[in-house]
């Protein structure tokens, strides 16, 4: 069994209303040396088998598809070997 | 002429549309089911409000898989009226029937009030029971309605003429001051290339009766039924 952890961003020249709240929150809490925050998702999808290059083309498209809307997101993943 | 609403799991003004259609405009309209996949008994179909599946994932991302869709592309795409409102704007931008995305209200809230809207283009089918820079006051419900497209995009939507609706003020002037959700050029409502498509993220059928404070959403229908019927006599 494979796990992929993808994780979906705001594209950079988005604006990330919920990230910056939280940056605001966090130097209320008095850590003041922050450059940004930036808010995502992360899903993790395990796979019925073990070909890392089909999984590889496969999590891609389901990115591609629903997972990640390419007008504002971009997104990246890693694929691992998963004990059960 | 029929006009067709749209039901979701998770639609909620689906009701109010066809209300609004059968009761104020008199007009016949039937509800379409996701799973539907037979349109041809229609002549404008509307994606009602709601919360279709949840908004898991993104707002619309989901529905715009059901099976009704590919059917309401195809209608579109041969020229038939669609309407989405709010959420049916949302799953219309998902499926790429209409431009750009639409990205959570700038200060995080849900905001439902009344609001006022500018219409910037009425040589449209469905605004033209409206003047040039008309001003309509309609609600909106919406925690998604910040509507973001990249920069060519917006020169695209501008040239074309295709922005039907700005915010603004209850005397039409139009700045940040008057944008609820943050959304790029103050946009509320946008068509297509064709001109066959509309999405708006106010209400109309929540403001077709004077008795719930404005009936200044009901000539939208009003103006398809209109363009339908010389439609007809052409």
């Amino acid at each position: 069994m494979l796990k992929a952890e993808i994780y979906i961003t705001l594209k950079k020249t988005v604006a990330d209303p919920q990230g910056l709240t939280v940056k605001h929150a966090l130097e209320s809490l008095g850590y003041k040396d922050l450059a940004d925050v930036r808010m995502g998702k992360m899903v993790v999808v395990k796979l019925n088998y073990e070909d890392k290059i089909r999984a590889k083309k496969e999590i891609n498209e389901m990115c591609k598809k629903l997972l990640a809307n390419p007008i504002i997101e971009e997104y990246r993943f890693k694929i691992e070997e998963e004990r059960t | 002429m029929r006009f067709g609403i749209v039901i979701f799991p998770g639609s909620n003004c689906d009701q109010d549309c066809f209300y609004v259609i059968k009761d104020v405009l008199k007009r016949p309209a039937k509800y379409i089911w996701h799973g539907d996949t037979d349109l041809s008994d229609f002549d404008s179909i509307i994606l009602p409000g709601g919360f279709s599946y949840g908004d898991y994932l993104r707002t619309g991302s989901i529905a715009r898989f059901s099976p009704v869709m590919k059917h309401i592309a195809d209608f579109a795409k041969k020229g038939g009226t669609v309407i989405g409102i709010c959420n049916g704007f949302q799953i219309l931008l998902e499926a790429g029937l209409l431009p750009g995305v639409m990205l959570r209200n700038r200060d995080l809230h849900f905001i439902c009030k009344h609001v006022y809207i500018k219409t910037e283009n009425n040589h449209t089918r469905f605004t033209n029971f409206y003047n040039k820079d008309q001003i309509l006051k309609i609600p909106i419900a919406h925690n998604e309605g910040n509507y973001y497209i990249d920069a060519n995009g917006l020169e695209d939507l501008r040239n074309n003429n295709q922005i039907v609706f700005r915010y603004c003020s209850a005397t039409g002037e139009v700045n940040d001051r008057y944008n609820p959700n943050g959304a790029l050029d103050h946009i509320a409502g946008i068509m297509n290339k064709n001109g066959n498509v509309l999405g708006m993220m106010p209400h109309p059928e929540r403001s077709s009766e004077s008795e719930l404070g404005s009936r200044d959403g009901y000539f939208i229908f009003k103006s398809v039924v209109k363009w339908l019927e010389t439609k007809k006599h052409d």
